[in-house]
């Protein structure tokens, strides 16, 4: 456990002493959901249909963006082979690696959403439901973002191609999300899709890590 | 143990190269006779449905590529798994042969796919309907790996990192199979492959089968001739190849 902490708390200070690279994601998640009613122009009902389906959209987005921080600049400077090399098992560092992404990228985002939920003339009652739904559903993101990390790590230009291997494997998220999310707005019982995000949550977070591992090793030689 | 001779032939790139080139041409022949058969029995001999009328006949087709589709990508992420683990360079050949097959065989059932669907649905696309997702995310998972393989200069590196793709990719496979199952789909449930008596008409029955053959073994016709180009392609600096090449020069 003490590795863990270490790990995390050392990339979150990274991430506060370059705080404007953690701040990108956040900026473009609030950008995207700006435009997407400027290119809509639709009404207040419209509005409200869309916006559960546009704030998943962007935050799937505004994810992807925060990747590169995730393995590259560790990988560049060596640090993470320091890493591979220490007695913690591998697994153990990734998932504090994406513990730190979660904390770094995803967290601020919570803050957020209310705003942008309350100008997409969402009501406040289904406010609860999508915490809910994103809190089950990101830690599932993160852990894909970080694959699509570490399989792209030994390239110096994956950015495009990330992009190409994890969005479709967020399908599931953004089927059950946005489902949980519009069931909430109706008021109607949310709790079968949020219990396949919460399985997705366990089954992703016990396995990914290894595949994670083995992709890092291989990128890393 | 003792491992027969066969089983360390089949890591030797001449022998499969070689046993490849025989058994290609004989599945290519047999497979095209099926279809045939196949496309006969099916588009003449078999009676108009009684709701569908002649639009069924495409299912002779359209389950089958489909079912291919999911067979190649299973073949190529056991392949790529296989040579993960052992670092067999032979296997990894086959899952770079299956991956643009299979992308192929995907796109195909799309395809049909929603050809089928105009003519019963009324649709070509349904944005929400499991089944179409979860190919339509076969798909991209085909062009993922193909992208990331390209993405690679090291082919060795290439290799293994593609191969974790694979593997973790599976987890779409039995998705796609029970979406029909687990959700409200537009598709039909299972009607061939359960432990019940298949739920189609009898007279439907031979063609339909005789095209699943007709496909499986048209894709491992295609696969063997992928096989022997990569093969080529990635030992082209052995002698045997340069022997070959002299040979048929000569």
């Amino acid at each position: 456990m003490a590795p863990f902490v270490t790990i995390v708390l050392r990339d979150l200070r990274i991430a506060v002493r370059r705080w404007s690279e953690a701040a990108n994601p956040l900026l473009f998640f609030v950008i995207v959901t700006t435009l997407f009613p400027l290119a809509l122009s639709p009404s207040a009902d419209e509005m409200r249909e869309v916006g559960a389906g546009v704030l998943w959209v962007s935050a799937l987005l505004s994810s992807l963006l925060a990747l590169e921080g995730l393995f590259r600049s560790d990988a560049d400077d060596g640090s993470l082979e320091q890493l591979m090399l220490s007695p913690v098992p591998l697994g153990v560092t990734v998932l504090a690696k994406i513990a730190a992404h979660w904390l770094i990228t995803i967290l601020p985002l919570f803050a957020l959403v209310p705003v942008l939920a309350l100008s997409y003339s969402m009501p406040i009652t289904a406010l609860p439901t999508m915490f809910c739904a994103l809190l089950l559903a990101t830690p599932t993101l993160s852990v894909l973002v970080a694959l699509g990390a570490a399989l792209t790590v030994g390239l110096h230009r994956g950015g495009a191609i990330v992009g190409l291997l994890v969005l479709p494997l967020t399908a599931p998220l953004l089927i059950f999300g946005t489902r949980a999310t519009d069931l909430g707005l109706h008021d109607e019982p949310t709790a079968g899709p949020l219990y396949l995000l919460a399985a997705l949550a366990a089954f992703t977070l016990a396995l990914g890590p290894v595949a994670i591992a083995a992709a890092l090793r291989v990128g890393i030689e | 143990m003792r491992l027969p001779r066969w089983f360390h032939l089949l890591g030797s790139p001449p022998f499969v190269y070689g046993f490849a080139g025989n058994v290609a041409p004989w599945l290519g022949a047999v497979s095209c006779v099926l279809l045939a058969v196949g496309a006969y029995w099916g588009l003449v001999v078999a009676p108009p449905d009684r709701v569908q009328h002649e639009a069924y006949r495409i299912l002779f087709i359209h389950p089958q590529i489909a079912y291919v589709s999911i067979m190649a990508y299973v073949v190529m992420a056991v392949a790529a798994g296989i040579g993960y683990v052992w670092r067999i360079k032979l296997a990894y050949a086959i899952a770079v042969a299956a991956a643009p097959i299979g992308a192929s065989f995907t796109a195909c059932a799309l395809a049909t796919g929603s050809l089928w669907g105009r003519p019963t649905w009324g649709t070509f696309w349904q944005w929400t309907d499991p089944r179409i997702m979860s190919e339509t995310l076969l798909l991209f998972l085909f062009l993922g790996y193909l992208a990331l393989r390209a993405a690679f200069e090291d082919r060795d590196k290439a290799d293994r990192v593609s191969a974790i793709l694979a593997v973790v990719g599976v987890v779409d496979v039995p998705i796609i199979h029970y979406s029909v199952i687990w959700w409200n789909s537009l598709h039909q449930g299972p009607s061939i492959m359960k432990l019940d008596k298949p739920s189609i008409s009898p007279e439907m029955l031979p063609p339909f089968l005789i095209m699943v053959a007709a496909f499986t073994l048209c894709f491992f016709w295609l696969l063997l001739n992928g096989l022997r180009g990569e093969i080529v392609e990635r030992e082209r600096d052995s002698r045997w190849i340069r022997q070959l090449v002299e040979g048929t020069r000569g």
